[in-house]
């Protein structure tokens, strides 16, 4: 069990709004991901849901039941930190074991779920070690063996990789991905990487100024991004947006178009332009490519394409794939 | 750029250093030696350095006179205990000031300290009538409690900024962890803050030690520490200034060697929070 719904959350600290009237739906197993640029309220949503933070008005209900004032501790919630929060004066078999006996478990039975939980995090090595002796992962496995040994209801990840450096993080991102379909249990996780967002979520929520801009899985959101904002966040490189002559030729304000959807070719195409700067990963090549009339578009190229710096290119959107925003930002669906 | 630092200079430093050091030091030195003379030794002039007939008479004067194990207790319970009493009201109110600040705890804690600024003797009126009226007068555990509230603000003063140093998320992965506020409080903050826990009650303790004016004033025989101790022997004809000089050695031995072990402690204490 592990339901979490939010209605009509808001948030204010004094005059500023941070989160406004807020409707929205955890289901029991879920991955739930809040993705927004910072300050867009998605930490503060996920403290309102931990209990770390008293909602302005409006009620949050875990598993059904009223929740809103019941305090952190009893809610049946874990949460991973940042930071890791780890206690420093404690090994790291002590830091597991800290919640169980907060909640009066027999010593035999800390034990054998201390046991467990470092075996399942690697971690056996390292129990009577403390933090400081630590890298940053294994620190942050550590903060996920102290979520895990409780058997909360759900758990509450904030931002927990960006700590760590890049291929610890794709290493991290797999294990928690991986620890979901094992334990099958509720996860809302906050993060400011769209990267992260599409690969882990079953349910992406788009959150910036404290309002919710779409929710769907990671592909809805791709296909389909319900608005300007949306477009613009999810995908990486980010989509091109053009307005003027050729979005208002297909009845839109703007148009976006992904850097993946367009045809290049050397030879013809419906636009032509010059390639700036290139960016190779070996698999994909970016290029910048100046369009006249258009401005700065983002392309995708093979790996291979033969463009440098100052060449002429032509582009051709795929028309399929062509997203259309009226003058409100808001999608027009055709 | 690092300064360089020349020869010369480091000579001139160490000097000044120790100038500094010997001239704080001086008075304590000089009531050490004095407790060593006879009496006439002790305001002969000029006064005689190093080089006296070296004598233990006073020391066993004083025992002979006074109870000193009886003050010695007394300065114990009252430092100890004010000191105890200190860190209980202390840690929760300076938790509170920390994690769960409002917009007055700035104030509050300003206020706190301005209390510090008033000259004792203003209030030592009131004080005495409640003493008086609650028969705290010559109690240890009244002058306990005046010593606490004494020296509170500069206990919470202290616990705050240790407090304040201790980052706010491991606090609250406690409360998801199911803690109390009690266990919080017992089992991740206290430990964590027990080096800075530690030298404030140090430096309480001594504080309470050498307090003088409230020791002397609200006590008389039963509940008389060491400061009281060591004013016996100062009279106004001024004669006994080897005695004196060796209850005030007697008195401040224990504090000094406290303090001497706890050097480290003391100034990591006095100076925490300021370099980062």
């Amino acid at each position: 069990m592990g339901s979490i719904t939010l209605r009509q959350v808001t948030k204010s600290f004094g005059d500023v709004d941070v989160i406004l009237p807020i409707d929205l739906q955890v289901d029991d197993g879920e991955f739930v991901v809040f993705v927004g640029p910072s300050g867009c309220g998605k930490s503060t949503l996920l403290r309102l849901i931990a209990g770390l933070e008293d909602v302005t008005s409006g009620t949050i209900e875990i598993n059904g039941k009223d929740a809103t004032n019941i305090p952190p501790a009893k809610r049946g919630l874990a949460m991973v930190f940042q930071s890791y929060a780890l206690y420093p004066h404690m090994t790291v078999r002590k830091n597991i074991a800290f919640p169980l006996k907060m909640a009066k478990l027999g010593k035999a039975e800390i034990n054998r779920k201390v046991t467990d939980a470092a075996e399942v995090l690697n971690l056996t090595d390292y129990l009577d070690r403390r933090p400081g002796q630590l890298s940053g992962g294994q620190r942050q496995r550590v903060a996920i063996g102290r979520s895990i040994v409780r058997e909360p209801d759900a758990f509450l990840f904030d931002e927990p990789l960006s700590n760590l450096d890049a291929a610890l993080r794709g290493n991290m991102r797999l294990e928690i991905a991986e620890l979901h379909q094992t334990l099958a249990t509720t996860m809302v996780y906050v993060t400011h990487d769209q990267v992260e967002a599409m690969t882990m979520a079953d349910k992406i929520v788009v959150l910036q100024a404290g309002v919710i801009e779409q929710v769907g899985s990671p592909l809805e959101l791709y296909r389909e991004p319900a608005n300007i904002f949306v477009a613009g966040f999810i995908g990486s490189p980010a989509m091109n947006l053009i307005e003027g002559e050729h979005a208002t030729n297909r009845d839109a304000k703007t148009i976006g178009i992904r850097p993946e959807h367009f045809n290049i070719s050397l030879e013809s195409g419906e636009w032509r332009g010059k390639v700036g700067v290139s960016e190779h990963l070996g698999s994909d090549t970016f290029l910048r490519v100046d369009v006249q009339g258009v401005g700065m578009l983002t392309v995708r190229a093979d790996g291979d394409f033969p463009a440098r710096h100052g060449d002429e290119v032509w582009l051709t959107p795929d028309p399929e794939r062509i997203h259309r925003f009226d003058d409100a930002g808001l999608r027009i669906n055709s | 750029m690092a300064r360089s630092v020349t020869n010369n200079r480091k000579i001139i430093n160490t000097v000044a250093a120790w100038c500094c050091g010997l001239l704080i030091f001086f008075p304590i030195l000089w009531t050490v030696i004095t407790s060593f003379k006879t009496e006439a030794q002790a305001i002969s002039n000029p006064p005689v350095f190093l080089f006296f007939d070296w004598t233990l008479d006073n020391y066993s004067v004083v025992m002979e006179r006074s109870n000193y194990a009886r003050f010695l207790m007394n300065s114990i319970f009252i430092a100890g205990g004010s000191t105890l009493l200190g860190i209980l009201i202390g840690v929760p109110a300076a938790w509170s000031m920390a994690f769960v600040p409002s917009n007055k705890t700035k104030d509050i804690l300003l206020w706190m300290l301005s209390t510090k600024m008033l000259p004792a003797v203003g209030v030592l009126y009131p004080i005495y009538l409640i003493f008086i009226k609650l028969g705290l007068l010559d109690s240890r555990v009244g002058l306990m409690i005046v010593l606490m509230l004494i020296n509170l603000p500069i206990i919470i003063w202290m616990l705050y900024t240790y407090f304040k140093e201790i980052p706010v998320d491991i606090l609250e992965a406690a409360r998801m962890d199911g803690a109390s506020l009690k266990s919080e409080i017992l089992y991740v903050l206290t430990p964590m803050a027990l080096p800075g826990i530690a030298s404030t009650m140090l430096l309480n303790f001594i504080l309470a030690w050498n307090e003088a004016f409230w020791t002397l004033n609200l006590t008389a025989a039963k509940a008389a520490p060491l400061t009281a101790f060591i004013a016996s022997y100062s009279s106004p004809e001024g004669l006994f200034y080897a005695k004196l000089s060796a209850a005030s050695t007697m008195a401040i031995a224990p504090i000094l060697i406290l303090g001497w072990f706890s050097q480290k402690q003391l100034v990591r204490g006095l100076t925490f929070g300021a370099v980062k």
